[in-house]
């Protein structure tokens, strides 16, 4: 792409300014520099966009990069890479890397790897408590002071309820969030899945869905308590909607995620101990995925985060209770949620946007992304097909394999990925 | 019939009337002076036992040799597996071997599934950490028939941590696919609470649910499940839950006593309760080579197609 | 389909005099006899022939089933797992002249896999082979001592016998195979 380049006949769904509708826009020096169905076209090279979506770039709040320590998994370059194979032109990436993110010098390091080979902008994400033991907060002011705005011990829940209420009350200083992952460890020690007929039947421990209301409870009560800024990771119970609703409705400053995978299968699903669907927190009842996917739909839950998670084809591989949970999100969040939320009819095109890019960037304070696609704007913009039909299978663009859509078939393809005006993605192909 | 068994579902209620005829013919084969038929000769079945198990795996090593195919074992405890070679690996290996048929125990729910990914073999579960044991099952529905000569409307109740017993989980699907009325009975902390949902009753009173029973079949107490406090101990479980000479009185007259084993004589039955006449536990395991022989046959004797000329 | 009748029930009764005749000629008596017929309508045969030889000789000849299918040279080359009947053999057969009882000779499989099954129940003094029909078509140097009736076939065509005892009825058919 050049200089200047215009995308033809595309439309343009962008929440933030609240635009649905065909018209062209002109990129030109990494910012947007016309949107319309008249914009000038004069001198720039066009892209032909008719029968496509033109929409801000995708902001994912929940991705595990693994670099630095797991690199055989995936690394900050080929996991931004994957992102923006997928559309996305931001990324949150998690603190539980070894080291730990919990201090400048790491969060240091992952921006360093980042700007050196990232097809995306990569946010790093500290930790609430140092090295993710739950005790002893994490050094969040001067990571904050280093531009972290997203705090959350990932992998792990806060044990504590003094422990977390510290660290939400603190956060306000800097106008940060907290992120948790809602999990009670000791209801749910040993759990591969969800409990309930299907566990039971299928010989493995489960988790009940109580262990994540529990801790949902909970970390409502301090945010109303402290007054500081919560964000609820991964909702997978039905249950831990209601409580939500409920806080929203009294004022509480929570948002929330929704990953593709909750969106789309069920605990039945593992009927067949693939490793692949066994996920953390783990895949529960239609009736929880009717709750999830209605809640999206309302806007109680804001985004939709897709947990990416590697693990080299040796880990997915061993017996069921010895392979570590997670399935890889990237390349297919944006397809999963076209095929079997938009499609259907469950919500329009442009709130699967807003819960794509707009809520996470607001979410992550990444200002530069999640539209609105405005004259001034750095253009972070992703180009689709939704009615591409393809199917999931190896190769995948990231460095692992394990995803809970292998074998399946989805309607929705990225075509192209603009990162600051640089065409990271053209016709589907990343470009470096 | 499928190609693997790795959980009673794989099997309809017709299979299920097949496999026990077979085994009739296979337990005639036991009685002769040759205990052998040449039937899997040239076949290699392979024991890969991850759990220690002597008596399983001897069960399944006879009913192999005396369909003339030849053996593997391949035993490891749990621990070896950990610093070894994966299952994936010990499984390409025997691959390699030519293993015609694999017969699994793991203490890992579903590694089965996982092996039948890597082999071109048939698999057959002996027994996956809470989740299966099919043959055990199989074997008890012989003995059953064998001593009542039925299932449909039989009175059956299975007593104990029905919540960690693969053997329980078999013998419920199997027994319910078959038309028998089964009953779990227990503590509520060991017996999952959508078990309704598999077709059976629950009850937490033996005394009540003994008088009405066909069946009594006893689970093992597993000792090593005290540490997560399912009961306040061992002692309470035998006098609430146990089979006590006292409580045998209720059983009506012709009723069956069964246990998988090994028994752990005292807690969940008393010693002289199980050298009764109508305790069948060692019926039980006789009748398990002529079951394990009947599936050997019944997942190998069939292979290609292709027509061979009769008589 | 095409079906003929190659033997109705008063042939069938003749022949299985005659050969109930033949076997206590060749043997001189019944002495040391033992039948064993091949499950599914070999058996029912033996017991006819054994009928017969009471009536004839007055002597009691023991009568067993023998179940082939686990010594068959064919298995894991059909689609599935053959059918298999009882065996029922309670009486020793060392030093005894076994007649083997079979409805239709045909390729000779089925009496090489039944010898092999009876050796593994003793050592008899001499095998000798009793059928109803021998239809051609060997595969195996197998021959009939006492043979019902010899019906050259076509190897596309099936001969199908019917016995009361299973069948209903007394027949021997040739069919085309559909």
């Amino acid at each position: 792409m050049a200089e200047r380049t215009a995308f033809i006949g595309a439309r343009v769904v962008d929440p933030a300014s609240g635009r649905d509708e065909v018209a062209n826009v002109l990129v030109e020096g990494g910012a947007v520099a016309a949107v319309g169905p008249d914009a000038s076209l004069r001198g720039a090279s066009l892209v032909d966009c008719h029968g496509l979506v033109l929409a801000p770039g995708l902001v994912d709040l929940h991705a595990h990069l693994r670099e630095p320590g797991r690199e055989d998994a995936e690394t900050v370059e080929t996991a931004s890479r994957a992102a923006a194979a997928g559309g996305f032109t931001a990324v949150a990436a998690m603190a539980n890397t070894d080291p730990v993110a919990d201090t400048p010098a790491v969060v240091e390091e992952v921006r360093s790897l980042a700007s050196r080979a990232a097809l995306c902008d990569v946010f790093p994400v500290g930790a609430i408590t140092k090295g993710l033991a739950g005790e002893e907060m994490a050094a969040i002011g001067e990571m904050a002071a280093i531009g972290v705005r997203l705090f959350s011990d990932d992998g792990r829940c806060v044990p504590t309820a003094r422990v977390l209420r510290n660290a939400l009350q603190y956060a306000k200083a800097f106008d940060a969030v907290i992120a948790e992952h809602c999990e009670d460890p000791s209801l749910a020690e040993g759990g591969q899945m969800h409990e309930g007929i299907h566990s039971y039947t299928l010989g493995l421990t489960g988790k009940p869905a109580e262990s994540e209301e529990i801790v949902v409870f909970r970390d409502l009560a301090l945010a109303r308590l402290t007054g500081g800024r919560l964000h609820l990771q991964h909702l997978s119970a039905g249950g831990s909607v209601e409580l939500l609703r409920r806080a929203r409705a009294a004022g509480v400053r929570v948002t929330a995620e929704v990953t593709p995978h909750h969106l789309v299968f069920v605990d039945e699903d593992l009927v067949t101990y693939d490793t692949n669907f066994k996920v953390n927190p783990p895949l529960r009842t239609p009736e929880d995925r009717e709750a999830l996917r209605a809640a999206l739909a309302d806007g109680t839950i804001d985004a939709v985060a897709t947990d990416h998670a590697p693990h080299a084809v040796e880990d997915k591989e061993a017996e069921f209770d010895q392979a570590p949970p997670g399935t890889i999100g990237l390349e297919t969040a944006l397809a999963a949620v076209l095929t079997h939320l938009v499609e259907p009819g469950l919500i329009p095109l442009p709130r699967a946007i807003e819960a794509l890019s707009t809520a996470p960037a607001r979410i992550l304070g990444a200002s530069g992304h999640g539209g609105p696609i405005e004259p001034g704007r750095p253009a972070n913009l992703v180009v689709f097909d939704p009615r591409a039909e393809w199917v999931v299978e190896p190769p995948f663009v990231s460095r692992s394999r394990n995803s809970a859509f292998l074998g399946k078939s989805l309607r929705g393809k990225v075509i192209h990925t603009v990162l600051r005006g640089e065409p990271v993605v053209v016709d589907g192909k990343p470009q470096r | 019939m499928n190609k693997h068994l790795l959980s009673i579902n794989d099997v309809s209620a017709e299979d299920i009337v097949r496999i026990l005829d077979v085994a009739e013919s296979f337990r005639e084969v036991g009685t002769r002076v040759i205990k052998k038929v040449p039937a899997l000769r040239g076949r290699t079945v392979v024991n890969l036992f991850y759990e220690n198990s002597t008596r399983t795996r001897i069960s399944f090593e006879l009913a192999a040799k005396r369909l003339s195919a030849d053996v593997i074992n391949f035993t490891t405890s749990g621990t070896s597996v950990a610093k070894g070679e994966s299952l994936k690996d010990t499984a390409l290996t025997l691959q390699a071997m030519g293993a015609d048929a694999i017969v699994i125990r793991h203490s890992s729910s579903g590694s089965p599934y996982t092996l039948t990914r890597w082999v071109r073999g048939s698999v057959l579960n002996a027994g996956d950490g809470t989740h299966e044991h099919p043959t055990q099952a199989l074997l008890d529905l012989y003995t059953i028939r064998e001593k009542l000569g039925r299932f449909e409307g039989l009175r059956v109740a299975i007593c104990g941590d029905v919540l960690h017993s693969r053997v329980a989980r078999s013998l419920s699907f199997a027994l319910v696919k078959m038309g028998a009325d089964v009953t779990l009975v227990g503590p509520p902390t060991l017996i999952p609470p959508d078990a309704p949902a598999w077709g059976v009753h629950v009850s937490f009173d033996i005394d009540e649910v003994l008088p009405k029973l066909d069946v009594c079949y006893l689970l093992r107490v597993q000792r090593e499940r005290q540490r997560q406090q399912y009961v306040p101990s061992v002692r309470e479980y035998a006098r609430l839950f146990g089979l006590t000479r006292e409580r045998v009185g209720l059983l009506p007259e012709g009723a069956l006593i069964m246990h998988p084993g090994p028994m752990n004589r005292g807690v969940e039955i008393d010693s002289d309760v199980a050298d009764l006449p109508q305790a069948v536990m060692e019926e039980q395991v006789t009748n398990g080579i002529a079951i394990r022989m009947s599936l050997l046959y019944l997942l190998l004797g069939g292979g290609s197609e292709g027509a061979v000329a009769d008589g | 389909m095409g079906s003929v009748r190659l033997l109705d029930g008063a042939e069938i009764r003749r022949a299985v005099t005659r050969i109930a005749h033949e076997i206590l000629e060749r043997n001189k008596g019944a002495q040391s006899l033992v039948l064993v017929g091949i499950a599914a309508r070999g058996d029912d045969l033996a017991r006819r022939l054994a009928e017969e030889i009471e009536r004839i000789e007055g002597a009691r000849v023991p009568v067993g089933a023998l179940d082939i299918t686990f010594y068959r040279d064919d298995i894991g080359m059909r689609a599935e797992a053959p059918e298999v009947h009882e065996t029922r053999i309670d009486f020793d057969i060392n030093g005894k002249t076994v007649v083997l009882v079979d409805d239709v000779l045909f390729s000779g499989r089925t009496i090489r896999a039944a010898m092999d099954a009876l050796v593994d129940f003793g050592r008899p003094a001499a095998i000798q082979l009793a059928v109803l029909v021998d239809r051609g078509h060997r595969e195996l140097p197998i021959r009939a001592d006492f043979v019902g009736k010899n019906a050259p076939t076509r190897k596309d065509e099936d001969v199908r016998v019917a016995l009361i005892e299973t069948d209903g009825e007394d027949a021997v058919y040739v069919e085309e195979r559909p």
